[in-house]
């Protein structure tokens, strides 16, 4: 079999066991990835073959109606749909670059340097990767209305800053940078500010790449649940859930649509998987 | 040494610091304005009647006697979210382990490849909308119109409307999505294991993949195991989106009701926050006091 790794071969190997376990991974990966090409296939499907029995996975006759049917849709909705594309990308993009800056200036001195509080600090972000943001949504709300970011971009955006997977796994990274190199430095002159950005952050970039990469599909996903109401401020997610739960008349440009918001995180993925295993191989969880 | 001088020793090692406090502060106020002083507030609120309006008034214990003794919607809602747990959480933490594992077999090119496979239903930007499609009540929906054409059914069935196949299709949907993060720490920490282990291993006598397995790869990877398995489990106690978007809010009957959908339906709908922070008190109890017991127990992997 050309896909088992040559050259290294290792052994202990049996025939029957490999060829029973790569059986197991094209059984699920197929469960996997149906659903996929299945949405893939609706957006390029005429409307009488959306409605066809019985239904079918590939499209046979394909267009690209159901795509200038979303593009008329947008153009007769409300609020001009450029202004919904806008509010994604700019709470995507702002809510990345302050993640990024925020995590790693934090992971710098958790990684490298000794003081007080420093272990108490670390444990409490471990801690909270263990509950998901449902548990604290009231009181969220409460501190959201009170500091008056109902209804403004910054309630989905600033939380995000402060997001604790990415300051893990930034942390684990850098601890492998080694301490000669900064000592170096330090015997040069350097502060600690000038080493963390002219040494450590140019070192972390897999560490970086992988931290945009969570944060934009979570942010790229947010459809500012619970904190914006203005129809001038809601995301291209908000925006695609109305056109998808549109019914019949819809069902093409909500294949469309569907299409458009999945691949574009993968796409992503795509450009940048070896970065992201790179830094989660070492995401040990040390004590 | 007196607790004085103790003192001062300290605040002299703290001056010493200033530039580590000074790059951690700006993360760590924020963290702790938007996670450590929310769960405080949560906690506190859980004692007290409050409903937005009217200052918060204690009223002791009263949420959480009314919530395990009072609400058979709650019962339904930990019946379903352990079910969750228990079903998807160990099945998608080894699921993720397997498909690594043999992923990891492959070439390069190969192995890139999989990875995406399994990887991209996670992070397609919440397409579970697709199997609304799949499941959909008429015969245009995959589901039905497959099974009417083979002739197992001769009428649609209304999969998301009937109790009976809701919480099915939610576990198999939440499984189709759960391999995400957890996954990828455990492709990563597959390719830093030390590749002499596994000579010196066979030099010794394991005889087989599976004993290779068992004393090599799992003991090498124990800290991605450990992340994982916080990850897994997290994700699997706080179904609630899935059930939202597919079952409805509420639910035929409740059927798809979880702690978190119960939370938000307090805390959203009726303005109960009181009651819905004992809510969300006791889902933090139980992550946190399952994540440390799984944490123990994954300590002993391959001893």
């Amino acid at each position: 079999m050309a896909v088992i790794a040559s050259g290294k071969k290792r052994v202990n190997r049996s025939l029957s066991g490999s060829l029973s376990l790569f059986a197991l991974l094209l059984v699920f990966g197929a469960f996997m990835v149906l659903p996929l090409i299945y949405a893939i296939n609706n957006a390029f499907k005429p409307l009488d073959e959306i409605f066809t029995f019985p239904p079918t996975l590939f499209v046979k006759n394909p267009t690209f109606s159901n795509f200038t049917d979303l593009l008329n849709l947008m153009s007769e909705s409300w609020v001009p749909f450029s202004r919904y594309i806008f509010n994604t990308v700019f709470i995507t993009g702002i809510g990345i670059v302050g993640h990024v800056l925020l995590a790693s200036a934090a992971a710098y001195p958790l990684a490298k340097h000794k003081f007080p509080g420093k272990v108490f600090m670390f444990q409490v972000v471990v801690l909270s990767l263990m509950f998901t943001p449902a548990v604290t949504a009231i009181p969220n709300y409460m501190i959201m209305s009170w500091l008056g970011w109902i209804d403004t971009y910054w309630a989905v955006i600033i939380p995000a800053f402060a997001y604790s997977l990415g300051l893990y796994l930034m942390k684990q990274f850098m601890e492998q940078i080694p301490d000669a190199l900064l000592e170096a430095a330090k015997i040069d002159g350097a502060s600690e500010y000038r080493i963390f950005w002219s040494i450590v952050m140019p070192n972390v970039k897999p560490a970086w790449l992988t931290l945009i990469i969570l944060l934009f599909q979570m942010l790229w996903g947010s459809d500012g649940n619970g904190y914006i109401y203005s129809e001038q401020l809601k995301t291209l997610h908000y925006a695609a859930g109305q056109i998808i739960q549109g019914g019949i008349s819809r069902a093409g440009a909500g294949a469309a649509v569907a299409l458009i918001l999945m691949s574009v995180p993968i796409t992503l993925f795509i450009f940048s998987q070896s970065r992201i295993i790179e830094t989660m191989a070492s995401s040990g969880m040390k004590d | 040494m007196g607790m004085k001088s103790w003192w001062s020793w300290k605040l002299q090692e703290m001056k010493a610091s200033k530039h580590s406090y000074v790059l951690l502060a700006p993360y760590m106020l924020l963290f702790i304005m938007f996670t450590v002083i929310p769960v405080v507030i949560s906690i506190i609120l859980s004692f007290t009647y409050f409903n937005m309006l009217e200052f918060p008034r204690f009223i002791g214990w009263q949420n959480y006697t009314r919530l395990f003794l009072e609400d058979d919607v709650f019962l339904i809602a930990i019946k379903n979210t352990l079910l969750f747990a228990i079903i998807t959480g160990p099945i998608s933490y080894i699921a993720c382990f397997v498909f690594a594992w043999i992923i990891n077999e492959l070439t390069p090119k190969w192995r890139a490849f999989m990875t995406l496979i399994f990887y991209a239903p996670s992070i397609s930007g919440n397409v579970y909308f697709i199997w609304l499609m799949i499941f959909s009540g008429d015969r245009y929906g995959i589901a039905n119109g497959l099974l009417i054409k083979w002739g197992f059914l001769l009428e649609p069935i209304q999969w998301l409307k009937t109790e009976a196949y809701i919480m099915p299709i939610l576990i198999l949907v939440q499984l189709w999505l759960s391999l995400g993060t957890g996954f990828l720490a455990f492709i990563a920490g597959l390719q830093t294991v030390d590749r002499t282990l596994y000579e010196a291993g066979a030099v010794d006598g394991i005889k087989n993949r599976w004993q290779e397995l068992w004393y090599i790869t799992l003991p090498s990877m124990r800290p991605q195991l450990m992340f994982g398995a916080v990850i897994q489990l997290t994700t699997s106690f706080a179904v609630a989106d899935v059930s939202i978007a597919l079952a409805g809010f509420p639910s035929v009957n409740y059927a798809a009701e979880t702690v978190v959908t119960h939370l938000i339906d307090f805390g959203t709908t009726r303005f109960e926050m009181g009651y819905a922070s004992a809510i969300a008190t006791v889902l933090f109890m139980i992550m946190v006091g399952t994540n440390l017991l799984v944490q123990k127990l994954l300590r002993r992997v391959g001893e």
